[in-house]
């Protein structure tokens, strides 16, 4: 039995929305991986929960009108990882959600979820940060659109506002039109761990391979939010593909993340494996592209 | 203290191929009501955060853990566990059998939860490689440190089932 005040079940978005109003104190509750645990442990109990797992109507991935992809919130790791439309278009999204917990949390766990507890290290994080995602918020007025860069506010909070659910995230074509992306995670474990540190590197080369048109990178747990490094996104802008250029590139994402010592790592191990990871990324990202290195 | 009333709400699902309806107290998760309500005992209550995998279940033919899942959320699913993999006299599947070849249990704690991922894995009807076959695996923990002998248990009978044979 979860230590639960009340079970409050949205029958649709609609209904979600009402039940936010009604019951502003409630802890929204989609897959349920973080929030039962949390429960259990005492962080929640005694919480009221608004469970919107069974909101099919979020749940898949499309293509709208525009060329934007569509990954409805409730969407399981699994299920974006299989889904033909990711790895088309952001194949990197699919193997970095790979990457989280186990089998069945992956079963379970929802790319929604991922988002909303405002978390760093979450694997998803930084690949939608690497290729500037786009946050579908569903609330009372109707729905609002918000970059991730600011729907992440700090540690554990993001921009979640009264009545509002998060109904989909959106890479727009421009995003992922021509790039081609890679995911690390470095953890201790191969499974059931969270990432000391995950880099996302992304690029979009020139037609003829031989420059690089642009890059970027996002780090998780490089700072208390999952964050870009644009200095060396600047650097890479316009340059030819080379060895060189990968490690100039990876010395340049110091200029931009912060990571802390915490019992996971030491600050300094993370920095030295944020370089080393952004140069792998960044070579494999270039030969995803069909560049020679 | 703050009272408040308990809440009940009716679930109707499929398990293990029956339709069945119960009237539970909706905090309780999908181990609480398997194991209570309809007396499945092969649904282990172990961390119960989601990390050992021993409550594990096929919901919709993939593995869940049972113990965050609430048991509301079953309404409508097809629910399975490992009583539902035994012949109609009680015979024990080719997978179940695997692991009692390979000796692929000791205490068997672990062993219901670890049986029903590699259900998933083999109706799949695709071909694993060793670490691909480890990682579909990594959802569980056995304490006995039999993984070696699970992994052969579940390699040996994916051979079997795509009539193949066992590499050496």
């Amino acid at each position: 039995m979860y230590d639960m005040k009340a079970l409050y079940q949205a029958k649709s978005v609609k209904d979600a929305v009402a039940l936010r109003l009604a019951h502003p104190e409630a802890q929204i509750i989609a897959g349920g991986s973080d929030v039962l645990v949390q429960m259990r442990e005492g962080r929640r109990a005694g919480a009221e929960l608004i469970s919107i797992q069974t909101l099919d109507e979020i749940r898949g991935v499309s293509l709208d009108a525009d060329g934007t992809l569509r990954i409805g919130s409730l969407t399981s790791f699994s299920h974006i990882t299989r889904d033909p439309l990711i790895q088309k278009y952001i194949n990197v999204l699919g193997e970095a959600v790979d990457q989280v917990g186990g089998p069945q949390i992956r079963n379970i766990g929802t790319i929604g979820g991922n988002t909303c507890n405002g978390v760093t290290s979450a694997d998803s994080a930084s690949t939608l940060h690497a290729w500037d995602a786009v946050v579908e918020l569903t609330g009372p007025e109707g729905v609002r659109r918000q970059s991730i860069h600011d729907f992440y506010i700090k540690a554990g909070k993001v921009d979640l506002r009264e009545g509002e659910i998060q109904t989909a995230i959106l890479i727009p074509k421009e995003s992922y039109e021509n790039c081609f992306g890679h995911y690390i995670k470095y953890a201790m474990r191969n499974a059931m761990d969270i990432a000391t540190l995950g880099t996302s590197v992304n690029v979009r080369l020139s037609a003829d391979k031989k420059t690089v048109e642009r890059a970027r990178v996002a780090f998780g747990v490089a700072g208390p939010v999952p964050l870009r490094a644009e200095t060396a996104e600047r650097f890479a802008a316009g340059q030819p593909v080379s060895l060189e250029l990968a490690e100039r590139f990876a010395q340049a994402v110091k200029e931009d993340i912060n990571p802390r010592d915490s019992w996971r790592a030491a600050r300094d191990f993370r920095l030295h494996i944020a370089v080393e990871s952004a140069k792998r990324a960044f070579i494999e990202s270039v030969k995803l592209a069909g560049g020679d290195l | 203290m703050e009272k408040h009333n308990i809440q009940y709400q009716t679930v109707r699902f499929n398990l293990n191929g029956k339709d069945v309806e119960r009237t539970v107290d909706v905090r309780a998760s999908l181990t609480d009501m398997l194991r209570n309500d309809f007396r499945m005992t092969s649904v282990k209550k172990g961390c119960e955060v989601g990390e050992c995998g021993a409550c594990n279940v096929l919901i919709d033919g993939e593995a869940f853990n049972s113990c965050i899942y609430l048991a509301v959320w079953a309404e409508g699913k097809k629910v399975r566990t490992l009583e539902g993999l035994l012949g109609p006299n009680g015979e024990l599947s080719d997978i179940q059998q695997a692991f009692v070849d390979e000796a692929a249990i000791q205490c068997g704690f672990c062993s219901p939860g670890f049986i029903l991922t590699a259900v998933e894995i083999l109706e799949s009807g695709k071909e694993y490689t060793d670490a691909e076959l480890r990682k579909l695996l990594s959802g569980h923990l056995c304490r006995c440190t039999g993984y070696e002998n699970i992994l052969r248990a579940v390699k040996k009978t994916m051979y079997k089932r795509l009539g193949k044979e066992l590499p050496r």
